[in-house]
């Protein structure tokens, strides 16, 4: 018997569910948007966001008992006091790596929202149409046509800083301006279009952090805290964006602590009709129902909740008759790149403290070149002064270092390589048939790892960010690998792809579950293939699009 | 890649991604033997030490130096907080041979001599050590540990950041390419 019953039930509420909300309630539905986490309210809850550098104890460095409690999350740079109770209790949610898997997960409202990497960039058709033209994995059911329009949609609301760069290969979005280059960056930017006769770019960074205001948010402070919410709404998350919408709507119900087991399926209609959650504080089983249900719960988790819903119809789970389902798991490889030090400029400096950089578009691969792999890799990168950190080995102790390390050191600049990751089959998740959770559910087994055609381009990745800044005059220039497990991109995708064939994928064109019509993915699980783009953008624009679907099929009564 | 660049390249990664790196360091330990040393303390004779410890390292000048920014106690709560027992043995180390080593080389002891003579000794000892004058590989680490921990409390120190550095919490404003005139402070984080 369900506790209560709504138009819509939304599970999760990062980035993709917290549009799921506002779009549907916006539409008129009574929506109750489930978390798995503890409410974070917008700026109340941001308790180091304004906080000086001496007031934080260990002033950003990892304490022993911090890598003890974060086994997985100490991995990268991730782990970090100022947030700290943002990420998932690990020994809480644990997870089995059958091969090497980094799974960063944000369990409280707003999810990964709050400390996200904010870069947006469009996928453009060179993405949508790659798998279909080179026979990997399955076609896109969408082009970039179709989304085109709920890009400009979410762009509008969310608020993007970025130039129209007019790059085929990177679709221009609705933006606010750019942050500006500072004058390292201006130099390199035109050093690397003329050594590479244009087909190299080196544009502003298209960041999901408003450089003008938008309606109760005051804008980017230039403070680059955002991994701490900011108190300005400088930055796009659920709290500052899309949850205010939603609420002000009147149709929305939060319900945290919201773990969801399971989506109840009625065979018969061949719908799901609610969910079944634990409480993650008392442990107490719910049910809600609704009409049409969202899953956002990020890519492994939605992939998860599928697994263990109408099992008694299909064993491994609703979506799983394709044989797809927790199948072509992909994230972004990346940690390796080049950076070096530029001569000069010792009487230039900047003002501020600006959340972003420069951004190189993929270049491989486009046109007639090919690699000795396809898809392709792009870059984020900035330049800056070095600070009191830079190192002083051969410096004296004393009042001349002192006075030497008060002042901006010389100027450095580095980019980083993010890979496209092709959807193997074989990249996989599963639930284990032992190993439960501290609320009784299968935990994951992760069974993922990048192949052949990523390594090959691991190398172009690294070479040719060597080679751009070599280009352009910076001296010392070395390249760096710091090494990739899956996962570490946070922004796992694939377990629920989109396709054209209920045989080859779970979802079609509208994120429409092919096995019960009345279930929504739009989370990272939707993603057919993964270009080489920062993807919450393209989950934005997918998750408005398929709302307005849904609330069109509703009318129509046809879910 | 040696450890400058990694660090730059990191501090560039986590610059772009909107962390709040104070020290880079961080990241470079990426192993984390559990392992410490159980109820590590230090007295209050041993926090004036490391005190001037610190203050040989960032003296005052026209500007407060290390002591007046309450150096001895950042140290000793990193030292408990965030080192391994490795670590925290190499600290320990360093603080009781520096102690004697200094004894032995200016017969007098540390905590009586002048600034400037524990700088000139810490500048000797270090200058030594990476030359590799020494066998034992334990003193250049805790050298480095000195300076690092020195380095890190005082500048992220409301004196460092605010007197040393310009600390400015909301700029509300990104001028990408203004004048530099040498001595002009560099910004705080």
């Amino acid at each position: 018997m369900a506790d209560q019953s709504y138009d819509a039930i939304v599970v999760g509420s990062g980035i993709s569910g917290g549009w799921a909300a506002k779009e549907l309630t916006e539409k008129g539905l009574k929506v109750l948007l489930l978390e798995r986490g503890p409410m974070v309210e917008h700026v109340k809850d941001y308790k180091n966001a304004t906080k000086a550098p001496w007031e934080i104890p260990h002033r950003g460095r990892r304490t022993v008992e911090m890598l003890e409690n974060h086994p997985n999350l100490r991995r990268d740079y991730v782990l970090n006091e100022l947030n700290l109770d943002w990420w998932a209790h690990e020994s809480d949610s644990p997870y089995i790596e059958k091969k090497p898997f980094t799974w960063f997960r944000g369990y409280q409202l707003g999810g990964r929202s709050l400390l996200w990497g904010r870069q947006s960039y469009r996928l453009g058709d060179i993405d949508f149409e790659a798998n279909a033209k080179q026979g990997i994995a399955v076609d896109w059911p969408v082009r970039y046509k179709d989304l085109a329009p709920w890009y400009s949609y979410v762009e509008k609301f969310a608020g993007i800083a970025g130039n129209r760069d007019g790059l085929p290969e990177l679709p221009d979005g609705e933006f606010m301006p750019a942050m500006p280059f500072n004058c390292v960056e201006t130099d390199v930017a035109k050093r690397i279009k003329d050594k590479f006769g244009g087909a190299r770019h080196m544009i502003h960074a298209r960041v999901a952090n408003i450089t003008q205001p938008l309606p109760g948010r005051p804008g980017c402070q230039y403070r680059n805290k955002c991994s701490l919410g900011c108190p300005f709404g400088g930055y796009f998350s659920t709290q500052a964006s899309t949850l205010p919408a939603a609420e002000a709507t009147g149709n929305l119900t939060i319900r945290p602590w919201s773990i969801v087991h399971k989506l109840i399926y009625d065979k018969d209609s061949k719908r799901a009709t609610g969910v079944e959650i634990v409480d993650g504080e008392d442990e107490s089983v719910h049910e809600y129902n609704a009409k049409i249900i969202f899953l956002c719960a990020s890519a492994i988790n939605t992939a998860s909740i599928l697994m263990r819903s109408a099992t008694d119809v299909w064993p491994d789970g609703l979506g799983s008759s394709s044989g797809e389902l927790g199948n072509n798991v992909m994230d972004h490889h990346f940690r390796l790149g080049a950076n070096g030090t530029v001569d000069g400029y010792e009487d230039k400096y900047y003002f501020g403290r600006r959340p972003g950089g420069f951004y190189i578009p993929r270049f491989r691969n486009l046109g007639n070149e090919k690699r000795d792999y396809v898809r392709g890799f792009g870059y984020q990168g900035g330049a800056s002064r070095s600070g009191w950190s830079r190192n002083v080995a051969e410096l004296q102790f004393g009042p001349e270092m002192k006075n030497l390390l008060t002042e901006p050191g010389p100027w450095s600049i580095g980019m980083t390589a993010f890979g496209e990751i092709l959807p193997y089959h074989d990249n996989k998740i599963t639930l284990s048939k032992t190993e439960k959770d501290k609320w009784g559910m299968y935990v994951l087994e992760m069974d993922c790892e990048i192949r052949e055609n990523e390594n090959k381009m691991r190398v172009d990745m690294m070479n040719d960010a060597a080679e751009m800044l070599e280009a352009a005059g910076v001296k010392n220039v070395s390249t760096y690998d710091n090494g990739y497990t899956f996962g570490q991109g946070i922004h796992e995708m694939g377990t629920a792809r989109m396709g054209r064939d209920p045989k080859t994928s779970v979802l079609n064109g509208n994120n429409q579950v092919w096995d019960a019509k009345n279930v929504f993915v739009t989370d990272g699980a939707a993603m057919t293939s993964a270009a080489a783009q920062n993807p919450s953008l393209t989950y934005m624009a997918l998750t408005a699009r398929a709302a307005d679907f849904a609330v069109n099929e509703l009318k129509r009564r046809n879910l | 890649m040696n450890n400058i660049n990694r660090r730059e390249a990191i501090k560039s990664f986590v610059l772009m991604m909107g962390g709040t790196m104070v020290g880079a360091n961080v990241i470079l330990t990426g192993c984390a033997p559990e392992d410490r040393i159980e109820d590590l303390d230090f007295s209050e004779k041993d926090l004036a030490y490391m005190d001037e410890i610190g203050e040989a390292i960032i003296p005052a000048t026209d500007i407060p130096g290390a002591k007046a920014a309450g150096i001895g106690g950042f140290m000793a709560m990193m030292v408990k907080d965030t080192y391994d027992r490795e670590q925290q043995e190499t600290f320990l180390k360093g603080l009781n041979e520096t102690k004697s080593r200094f004894k032995d080389n200016n017969d007098k002891a540390f905590m009586d001599a002048s600034v400037e003579e524990r700088t000139a000794f810490l500048n000797k000892l270090k200058k030594e050590a990476n030359e590799g004058f020494y066998e034992d590989e334990d003193i250049p680490k805790y050298i480095g540990m000195f300076q690092d921990l020195t380095l890190l409390g005082y500048f992220t120190s409301e004196i460092g950041a605010s007197q040393a550095l310009r600390f400015v919490e909301t700029p509300g404003r990104y001028d990408p390419c203004i004048d530099y005139k040498k001595g002009d402070r560099a910004w705080a984080i």
